[in-house]
């Protein structure tokens, strides 16, 4: 039973390799397969009912067409066309017409034609729908030619009276994609009538079919895309739409009056059944304010969406949509969040106590108050008390982005934020969360909103409590009062959630560094010193401890006066977590103390700093090395490597720089392990340009001429050494395409001196070929490496499990167990794709799991975290044993490289930048203590 | 003329015994059947000799509908279909068929086992009451007869509890009975269509105040209980069984779970447990949350919180209890309080309204040392909260739903007069439609303009379609056909159908009239000249010159003679059929006018 189960267990894992093995075999099979046009012409006129043909159809549809037998197919389907009397196939037929017209490499004008004039006598609603479509697919595919884009106009023109609604609406698709945009241009084209293609859309709003009414609108939103500025007009058309009865229309019509608001935001509007006038945007924002509390939910999260990127609104409308006048029994009432700030400035705290605490002063004159807004009033108020969370999220959203640009707005919806952490679904408490981290700049936390926004600390999940850490970072406390109810949460969280060490420790780190006036006054407190005695020496290794000295050793950095409260022990903790904990401890200058780390000052500029210079001295003594051969040389860059590393560990804002120099010099030293080392260059950093993966690729390129050069010397025969050298010329030829514009700054080099011997190369013998090599390889200068702008080397730390436990995990032999693995990876492009966890057994087995993209999460620009679970399993052994537990890039060398026109076909691209070329590991390996036991009989 | 009759007996400008009539195109619906808490006399229930003095409800009322679950909403049912008498058809939706039962049976125990009632229904009427319903799902048309059909909308108030269009021809009214249009923990907020109904009665309890935002409320809400936990204390929440109660459960279970809390929650049992067990069953009438999550877990199967005993009350430690009835006057709550009340580390939370005179009131008010029964003295050191969780729309609400709808009146009921006064102000000045509020037996008439459906014929339509160009919805269109009236059944067919329909021969109606024109040419050239002139102005016509010398304009015919007396002047006869008569009128004016001079 127990090895029926392990089998399984294996079996599922390498099923995912095979299928991706066979999707390579098919994609290759295509490529070879030659045109079918000629057995699409027999297939058809074979078969015998149009269910038949149909098939056929379908058949042929599925694989696809090279473009030069475009023209052939397209001929023969259109003669099938005339022929065919079932509507079914004659819309399959136009189906195809339009799939085909969109092939790379084809032209499709010269079916227009054809098209047009099938068009004329066609009767089927559907077919003439999808033909439509097809006119819509060529005129795509030829942007540039104004006389048939009006043709095309003119033929949409015509149909839009007919009667079925899927054929005015492909109409009103045709002329939003395809109207002109400039009349001036149309006129001398032709001499055709210009057509107003907005007037004839903006017809169609009116139109009886709700679908129709939305196509209409959709097309005028197309040719807002497409450049065209809409008239302003249009805008009390739209408005119009918003009562309609159908959501679609009306959804459509809220994305119509942002676009228009965008483009004449100050143009005055008069105010119905009054006097007064309004700019439009102020106008645009009060109606879609309104759609906020819309029938349909489609529609609420439309405009909620929307109105975050309305900024121009002026801040008197923008802060209606928080406001919203309470009453009770007609007598004013102030908002909980009035009370709140009340009591607050009162020097009060709520009593909460007494039932009439809400209750209503003043008296409202009852014709002054409106129930119904037409302006923004209280969109805001709706929108995040909405019943679906799509909506309470795109308000949330939408707060965001306005309190971003206007700080006096983020004020104000501090309150209405801060509510929406106790939300009753998780992603929006999070979203709100990570609202007001971004907006935090703007704001200052009143003691009472802080009090709220720390109570979320002891929410059970995890992304919550860590997201909340990141606010903190980044919030300003007013009072000292608000630093220390923070340490206290944190600590009470600490307790609660030993886990969230890493992440409080690091909150508190800013926390100390942003308030050093306001910890201040609490050190004595926090590092219970007492003004006559010694008190007792707290416990070096106590997390809580931990995080304390961090608050004040940060706080320290920029308040002088602090150490002098510090007692001895102090001191020495100080010198301790320094060294251990050196990311969170700054250094300090204290009194009669070295500082640290007594080479860097902070105040120097980062291009000014020394170790900048040294840098680039050290890198520039080595470019003016000419060649290899010299022994001194290699000294000297060994040396430089070293420093080079060196100058990494101590500083890390040049980490990425030095470290990716030392790696080119060690290339240049290390010719054997080019290969995989100029791999990691290319796949373990971002931000790495053009210019690097050229010089990158050279070095491949060199690296595998050496290769040869090496084959031809020790092997026997000439055999072998033909397809390598055959490969070798199809590399350099593939270089020489992918790179031909970088190719002036290569010059002198390797494999400038190569292309131009290539006619050479290509006729000559193996022999020869690696003798030529040889000599060129001598002779081949250093490449100067040009320093990217930014550049970052991926990383990763396994955080869990932490490879430190002596007790294994035991498990029956043959089932699996799940290991929780929970990594940081830095700087990774796209882990969801690259990142894989590899597991090797004591016995030399290795597995690779790829994780589930949901796994990833996103906590910040290029940060990800890795929060997965690993499945372990294997036959019995006698003992506990040591299994490793590591994360591997696996990186594709071909998906770096740009686009190029001669990979023929969208989906072979595609189908290679999955597939993995090889694996580089970029993190330290973790073991794990595990003991499959035997299972009992 | 046709008109809608609606008359309130009960909950017209009132709260309680909610009972509106409602007379449309014929058909006579019973809207609720509530009771009054406020009295225990006659008054209690609706006045049902209003109906009708002699013969039987059931031969009068078409059906009863009811809104909710609610006492005043449906206490009555039982005495009018048992005691009165009534045989129809009542609807309501599942979830109230299911909990009304228990309700009533819980209100029955009350009223005679407790106050001792003679001559009040008996647990037998309530069965065979409601073996009389038939339940209704959201959105579903059910046909009461032929003509009269009525819709279920969801209303969020209560579970179960739904707003109903009732529909006869084109004719339709809308009731809301309760409903909330900002959700909750447990429900979703009220939704109608745009169904533009005749007439919308709304309910309007808050109808003159705004409320503010649910989220401060919960907050405040889970912060007291957290804060009282954490210090060791016990929390007392006196609820009424049902509504409110799941409310907060659901508010605190989920509080409990996130924060990961240990302190025991108990729920005081009997008709709450019962209560729990169809909030469990009816999943689809509750919020976006609990719809979507409760695959993975239903959120009315409580982790946190137990059933309640009385033991439990004087165990140590922290705890929260969830206690009937709501306003500390009697039973199992007052009994905690007693026990409680001495600790100052303790709390009670009045989460709805309390009624003078019980010591819920009391308390609220402020009142530290109550005198209960027996002379004793309680002294009370805990501490006291109210929070409001009500589940009426407001003021903004009802105008909200107003404007989903779009009726042509409206009428308030289930409201204060004061105060429905405002509202309505406010309706005839927004909406710009006439708003009623009758009191209990005024009867409000509305005359309706029912639209008339009348059947057009396939190839008629398509005919008139095609000969129009562009739509233009500004624009009435002119369509020759036949009206054909049979069997009360309209029908407009081409008039060539009606005739073969009718079996009639078709009669040709021409129109002549002579033109005088003064000519002195021939009558050829004259002819040439008129036809050289329509030709010039008529040009999206047909014009043809005959070979017999007389024009026609589509099927318009004009010839030219001498006049017998005066040869310089010359006679057009223009001769049209009654079908084109537009075109011919046109045409005998514009020669009226006279001939261009010939160049």
């Amino acid at each position: 039973m127990a090895a029926h189960l392990k089998k399984r267990v294996y079996e599922e894992f390498t099923k995912v390799v095979q299928q991706q093995q066979e999707e390579i075999a098919t994609k290759k099979l295509r490529l070879t397969k030659p045109s079918k046009s000629a057995a699409l012409h027999i297939d058809l006129c074979k078969a015998t009912s149009p269910a038949d043909a149909l098939q056929y159809l379908l058949q042929f549809a599925r694989k696809p067409v090279e473009a030069e037998s475009v023209e052939g197919v397209v001929r023969i389907l259109l003669e099938h066309y005339y022929k065919e009397n079932d509507p079914s196939v004659r819309l399959k037929i136009a189906s195809l017409l339009g799939l085909l017209s969109k092939t790379a490499g084809f032209s499709p004008d010269c079916i227009m034609d054809d098209a047009i004039n099938i068009l004329q006598n066609e009767k089927s609603h559907q077919v003439l729908a999808q033909l439509l479509d097809t006119l819509l697919a060529i005129g795509t595919k030829l942007p540039d030619n104004q006389a048939i884009q009006m043709r095309l106009v003119d033929v949409a023109c015509k149909h839009l009276t007919d009667t079925s609604h899927g054929v005015r609406n492909k109409c009103l698709q045709l002329l939003g994609n395809l109207g002109s945009l400039e009349k001036s241009v149309t006129k001398d084209a032709e001499g055709l009538a210009v057509r107003d293609v907005q007037k004839i859309i903006g017809d169609y709003f009116s139109d009886q079919d709700p679908r129709v009414r939305t196509a209409a609108i959709k097309a005028m939103l197309q040719l807002h895309e497409r450049g065209l500025k809409l008239y302003q007009t249009i805008y009390t058309q739209a408005c119009k739409l918003l009562s309609d009865d159908y959501e679609q229309v009306r959804s459509a019509a809220v994305q119509l009056i942002w676009v228009v608001s965008q483009l004449y935001p100050e143009s005055i509007v008069p105010i119905p059944s009054s006097n007064e006038e309004i700019r439009l945007v102020d106008d645009a924002f009060g109606k879609i304010c309104h759609m906020v509390s819309d029938g349909s939910w489609v529609v609420r999260v439309q405009a909620s969406k929307l109105l975050g990127s309305m900024e121009q609104v002026s801040s008197h409308f923008l802060e209606q949509t928080l406001d919203k006048k309470l009453m009770s029994d007609l007598r004013r009432k102030r908002t909980a969040h009035e009370r709140a700030k009340e009591l607050y400035t009162s020097g009060e705290f709520s009593s909460g106590r007494k039932w009439g605490d809400d209750a209503p002063k003043e008296e409202v004159d009852t014709g002054a108050v409106n129930l119904i807004e037409s302006g923004a009033c209280g969109a805001f108020v709706h929108g995040l008390e909405d019943e679906m969370y799509e909506v309470r999220i795109a308000a949330v959203e939408a707060l965001c982005m306005l309190a971003q640009s206007s700080p006096s707005f983020a004020e104000k919806c501090l309150d209405f934020l801060v509510d929406m952490f106790n939300d009753e679904i998780e992603e929006v408490r999070l979203q709100s969360i990570h609202t007001m981290r971004k907006i935090s700049n703007n704001i200052t936390l009143r003691e009472d909103q802080l009090d709220t926004v720390l109570a979320v600390l002891e929410d059970s999940s995890r992304d919550i409590r860590e997201a909340l850490h990141e606010l903190l970072c980044c919030t300003n406390v007013s009072t000292k009062e608000g630093i220390h109810l923070a340490l206290v949460e944190l600590l009470k969280n600490l307790t609660k959630y030993p886990t969230d060490r890493d992440s409080i420790w690091k909150c508190l780190k800013f926390l100390g560094s942003r308030h050093p006036t306001l910890v201040l006054p609490l050190v004595p407190e926090l590092l219970s010193t007492h003004p006559f005695f010694d008190t007792a020496e707290p416990d070096m290794d106590d997390p809580a401890y931990i995080a304390v000295l961090v608050l004040i050793f940060n706080a320290a950095k920029t308040c002088p006066t602090m150490p002098a409260l510090f007692s001895d022990h102090t001191f020495r903790h100080y010198a301790y977590l320094r060294d251990s904990l050196s990311h969170l401890v700054p250094a300090l200058r204290l009194p009669g103390r070295k500082l640290v780390s007594s080479a860097l000052s902070p105040n120097i500029m980062p291009h000014e700093d020394p170790s900048h210079q040294f840098l680039q001295q050290s890198l520039e003594r080595v470019y003016s090395l000419q060649h290899l051969d010299p022994q001194g040389t290699q000294e000297l860059l060994e040396f430089t490597i070293r420093d080079l590393q060196r100058l990494g560990e101590l500083q890390s804002e040049l980490a990425g720089v030095a470290d990716f120099s030392a790696t080119y010099l060690r290339c240049q030293l290390l010719l054997i392990k080019i290969m995989e080392e100029t791999y990691k260059m290319e796949f373990m950093y971002s931000g790495v340009e053009n210019k690097q993966v050229v010089i990158i690729h050279h070095m491949r390129l060199q690296a595998k001429a050496l290769q040869l050069i090496v084959t031809a010397r020790t092997a026997r025969g000439v055999d072998p050494l033909f397809g390598m050298c055959e490969k070798f010329l199809q590399e350099v030829d593939f270089f020489q395409r992918c790179f031909i514009a970088d190719l002036p700054h290569l010059q002198d080099s390797f494999v400038d001196k190569l292309l131009d011997l290539m006619p050479r190369l290509m006729t000559s013998k193996p022999a020869e070929v690696v003798k030529i090599l040889h000599t060129m390889l001598r002779q081949s200068t250093f490449l100067h490496l040009p320093l990217p702008e930014q550049i970052h080397k991926a990383s990763a730390t396994i955080i869990e499990p932490a490879g430190e436990s002596d007790n294994p995990l035991r498990f029956t032999s043959g089932l699996v167990v799940a290991l929780d693995v929970d990594a940081t990876l830095e700087h990774v492009q796209d882990p969801q794709s690259t990142v894989k966890v590899q597991v090797s057994y004591p016995d030399g087995q290795a597995q690779m799991i790829h994780p589930k993209p949901a796994d990833f999460r996103n906590p910040g620009p290029g940060r990800h975290r890795l929060i997965t679970q690993v499945y372990l399993s294997h036959t019995a052994w006698t003992e506990p044993c040591q299994v490793e537990v590591r994360l591997l890039l696996a990186y594709n060398s071909s998906s770096r490289i740009p686009k190029s026109p001669w990979i023929e076909g969208g989906e072979m691209s595609s189908q290679v930048e999955t597939s993995i070329e090889g694996t580089i590991p970029f993190s330290k390996s973790v073991k794990v203590y595990i003991m499959p036991k035997p299972a009992r009989r | 003329m046709p008109e809608i009759r609606v008359t309130p007996l009960g909950a017209g400008q009132d709260v309680g015994r909610s009972c509106i009539l409602v007379s449309i195109a014929g058909k006579n619906v019973m809207l609720d059947c509530g009771m009054h808490m406020g009295f225990s006399d006659d008054r209690r229930f609706p006045d049902f000799s209003y109906i009708t003095r002699s013969g039987r409800l059931t031969d009068f009322l078409d059906c009863v509908i009811i809104s909710h679950f609610h006492l005043d909403h449906c206490g009555a049912l039982p005495y009018f279909s048992e005691m009165v008498g009534y045989d129809g058809p009542i609807y309501m939706t599942q979830p109230t068929q299911a909990i009304c039962p228990i309700l009533l049976e819980d209100y029955r125990k009350i009223a005679v086992d407790k106050k001792g009632e003679a001559n009040f229904f008996t647990s037998q009427m309530i069965k065979d009451c409601m073996k009389k319903v038939v339940a209704v799902h959201l959105h579903q048309t059910v046909q009461v007869d032929d003509e009269l059909e009525i819709k279920a909308y969801y209303a969020g108030h209560v579970l179960g509890a739904a707003m109903f269009q009732i529909k006869v021809g084109s004719e339709s009214v809308v009731y809301t009975g309760d409903y909330n249009m900002t959700p909750d923990r447990h429900l979703g907020a009220a939704w109608i269509d745009k169904c533009r109904p005749n007439l919308l009665i709304t309910e309007s309890t808050y109808a003159t105040t705004i409320r503010d935002s649910k989220r401060c409320r919960e907050r405040d809400f889970l912060k007291k209980v957290h804060e009282t936990v954490e210090r060791g204390g016990k929390v007392l929440i006196p609820v009424f069984a049902l509504g409110r109660a799941q409310e907060l459960c659901i508010l605190l279970e989920t509080f409990w779970e996130r924060m990961d809390l240990k302190a025991p929650i108990y729920f005081s049992t009997g008709l709450t447990e019962k209560a729990n067990h169809y909030y469990k069953l009816f999943i689809p009438w509750t919020n976006q949350k609990i719809r979507k999550t409760f695959v993975q877990r239903n959120m009315f199967e409580f982790k946190h919180i137990k059933a309640f005993d009385r033991a439990f009350a004087d165990s140590p430690g922290p705890m929260v209890v969830f206690a009937t009835p709501g306003m500390l006057h009697a039973g199992q709550s007052l009994q905690i309080f007693r026990k409680w009340a001495g600790n100052e580390k303790n709390m009670v939370i009045m989460p709805g309204y309390c009624v003078q005179g019980t010591v819920g009131h009391k308390i609220l008010s402020g009142q530290r040392k109550l005198e209960m029964e027996g002379r004793q003295v309680l002294e009370v050191k805990m501490q006291v909260e109210y929070m409001s969780f009500s589940a009426h729309a407001d003021a903004k609400g009802i105008m909200q739903l107003v404007g989903q709808a779009e009726p042509e009146n409206v009428l308030l009921v289930h409201g204060e007069a004061k105060k429905m006064e405002f509202l309505k102000q406010k309706i005839e000045q927004e909406f710009r439609v006439s708003c009623y509020m009758p009191a209990n037996g005024e009867t409000v008439t509305l005359p309706t303009s029912p639209s008339i459906p009348v059947g057009i014929s396939l190839g008629l339509l398509k005919r008139e379609m095609a000969q129009g160009l562009l739509p233009d919805a500004k624009k009435p269109r002119l369509l020759h056909g036949t009206l054909i009236m049979k069997d009360s059944n309209f029908r407009l067919v081409s008039s060539e159908q009606a005739l073969k329909e009718l079996g009639l021969a078709e009669h040709q109606l021409r129109f002549t009239c002579r033109v005088h024109l003064h000519d002195t040419r021939k009558e050829q050239e004259t002819a040439v000249r008129v036809y050289s002139h329509l030709k010039s102005v008529l040009k999206d016509h047909c014009v043809q010159h005959l070979p017999d010398g007389s024009v026609t304009v589509e099927s318009i015919l004009i010839q030219a003679a001498a006049h017998s007396e005066d040869p310089g002047t010359k006679v057009l006869l223009v001769s049209w059929t009654y079908q084109d008569e537009e075109l011919g009128s046109y045409l005998t004016s514009l020669l009226k006018k006279g001939l261009p001079q010939a160049s």
